[in-house]
């Protein structure tokens, strides 16, 4: 006998308890897992960003767009190495609900600028450069939908009419399959020729949604990113130049504060289960006053049962939260494979993994503390009720 | 087959303070067992009998005076040092056993030897002799659930004597047995004062359970009234 096993023994002195503080632990690091990973992807996501890029959009909100003609100016800036831009189709496939993040863009800037992010066979590039009516498809989508090389797909658009057949419809052939470079990179795109969209979209001619540049480096960024904005001052289009992170922080706001959001769904499971953990804890060391009492009369020094106590509620968290982050794993997997890369990078990494130990550790010693400490002060004579 | 002095007692005092009163259990009293001695102690509710016992075991300590238990001082150790006095002299055994419910009989036997340094084989070994003295060798694996209350109270003897103390400390440890039973765990204690030496100091209510003692000491409001020697 040890005193891990007189803490297992008294952990499973009534096993349904236990079973449910097990089981409220248990779902909450589930739930933490899960929407840890979902947190850890979109911020690595955004992370992954290029520290020398740049997005100008309308100072107004980046959903105005911008005069086709500052692209040009743009390039002129010193400082300025490469320009492109994009333009929200606000496309889907067949199904309304079937959205994907697709892009008018110039072919050959655009990839020149997402060279380090994209990986496309050469081949297939100068196809999608040189034929006006193609598309490049990211592999998430690829593979989503089953598309190969030559396959010709209409891509339907929730904003814009195609002047062609007055219809949403835009009829496009898979030139290529990009691949991303970087595991955190989203591959859940369609980019097209925006020569195409241009020509052809019944209103809002010559305008982008946004520009994207390449300083010559990352120092030069705030000096660039000052001219461009002064260049359009007092125009009818002003611009508010920013660093490719904060815009994709920005775009990602608008499905609401990702991160706020999971904080709070997470803070709320996680103080709900610290009150019901350590309450139940406060009442099932109440209950063994009496045995604690006898230890201490036997020569059990204090700080032994006040670590056995802390130690019960430590391995009650872990008994909960290792298999919750177990489980969690498995679904995020899962999610992954089924988000087909829509959060490119998701899987249970090492650092929410490892702050979820931590938090499970917290959760032992924070909701063990007052047991342990009612425990340890503990007097022999007022428990054994020999006064 | 009593010896040199073991315990000794010089003007306790024991007082509580409850809300704004003072109680005074103990003022000056005084008491010598010598080694291998058997006391009862009598006395109405109230008397000090349990409080004498808490000082005499080292899980009180008092107001004023001295202890002194084999030489050494007793009353000025501090809470850890007495936790370890206690653990290597003396042995409890309570009225209503106060056994560990989650372990079985031997588990409880070997706790006092989780404070030893002894390995697996040695503590295994010395809760089998320990619960075959006390006549239970074949209930080692039973839960206290599973047993008698005389069963039980063997069990808590077998606790008391395994880490081998000088001292066993016994609180009406009959109080909650039938006469029969009861009769049968006082005639284990005395064979344990008898062969193995064991000092027992016994506070009980029943007079026949005091026979068994080689002495009897009445406490009334804090102070001895009578010794009664016992043959």
């Amino acid at each position: 006998m040890s005193d891990f096993y007189l803490l297992w023994r008294n952990l499973f002195r009534r096993k349904l308890r236990t079973f449910l503080m097990i089981l409220a632990i248990f779902v909450a690091f589930v739930i933490y897992g899960v929407l840890g990973s979902i947190n850890y992807a979109f911020e690595h996501g955004v992370d992954s960003s290029a520290d020398n890029r740049l997005v100008v959009v309308n100072k107004i909100t980046f959903i105005q767009p911008l005069p086709y003609a500052y692209v040009g100016k743009i390039a002129a800036i010193k400082g300025v190495k490469n320009v492109t831009f994009a333009n929200w189709f606000g496309g889907y496939y067949q199904d309304a609900r079937n959205q994907i993040g697709t892009f008018a863009v110039d072919p050959e800037s655009y990839l020149r600028i997402y060279r380090d992010d994209l990986r496309i066979d050469p081949a297939q590039r100068d196809a999608f450069i040189h034929d006006r009516t193609s598309m490049v498809v990211g592999e998430a989508i690829a593979t989503k939908y089953g598309w190969k090389v030559g396959d010709r797909i209409p891509i339907n658009s929730n904003i814009f009419t195609n002047k062609a057949n007055g219809s949403h419809t835009w009829e496009l052939t898979v030139a290529g399959i990009a691949y991303a470079a970087k595991e955190s990179f989203n591959t859940s795109f369609i980019i097209f020729q925006y020569e195409n969209f241009n020509e052809s979209k019944t209103f809002g001619k010559d305008t982008v949604g946004w520009i994207t540049l390449e300083t010559d480096s990352a120092a030069v960024n705030d000096t660039v990113a000052a001219t461009i904005d002064d260049l359009f001052a007092n125009s009818t289009a002003e611009t508010n130049t920013q660093s490719e992170k904060a815009f994709g922080k920005a775009f990602l706001a608008q499905l609401g504060n990702i991160a706020l959001i999971i904080t709070l769904v997470v803070g709320a499971a996680f103080a709900t289960i610290l009150m019901i953990v350590g309450n139940t804890m406060v009442m099932a060391v109440r209950e063994r006053t009496k045995e604690i009492a006898v230890l201490k009369t036997l020569g059990f020094p204090s700080w032994r049962i006040w670590r056995q106590v802390l130690g019960e509620s430590v391995l009650l968290a872990l008994l909960g939260g290792l298999p919750g982050l177990a489980v969690a794993g498995l679904l995020v997997m899962v999610l992954s494979k089924g988000a087909s890369g829509a959060i490119p990078g998701l899987a249970l990494t090492l650092p929410v993994a490892g702050l979820g130990v931590a938090f499970m550790l917290l959760l032992g010693v924070v909701t063990g503390f007052l047991p342990a400490w009612n425990a340890l002060r503990l007097n022999i004579v007022t428990a054994l009720g020999r006064l | 087959m009593t010896g040199q002095t073991l315990i000794h007692l010089q003007d306790v005092s024991k007082r509580f303070v409850k809300g704004r009163d003072t109680i005074t259990i103990f003022d000056h009293l005084g008491l010598t067992i010598p080694a291998g001695d058997f006391v009862a102690v009598m006395g109405p509710s109230g008397s000090g009998k349990t409080t004498l016992l808490n000082l005499l075991g080292g899980i009180d300590q008092p107001t004023g005076g001295s202890i002194t238990f084999d030489g050494g001082r007793v009353d000025t150790l501090t809470e850890g040092q007495l936790a370890r006095w206690r653990a290597h002299n003396v042995g409890f055994i309570f009225q209503f056993y106060n056994l560990m419910p989650t372990l079985t009989a031997a588990r409880n036997v070997e706790l006092p030897l989780l404070l030893t340094s002894f390995g697996r084989a040695e503590r295994k070994r010395r809760v089998e002799a320990a619960l075959s003295l006390v006549g239970l060798a074949e209930r080692a694996n039973h839960y206290p659930r599973e047993m008698s209350g005389g069963q039980q109270q063997r069990v808590a003897i077998a606790r008391a004597l395994i880490s081998d103390p000088k001292l066993l400390l016994c609180d009406e440890p009959t109080g909650d047995l039938d006469r029969t039973t009861a009769d049968e765990i006082l005639s284990m204690l005395r064979l344990l004062n008898q062969e193995m030496g064991k000092t027992i100091v016994m506070v009980t209510h029943d007079p026949e359970a005091a026979k068994y003692a080689r002495r009897t000491l009445h406490l009334d409001k804090g102070r001895f009234t009578e010794r009664e020697l016992v043959a």
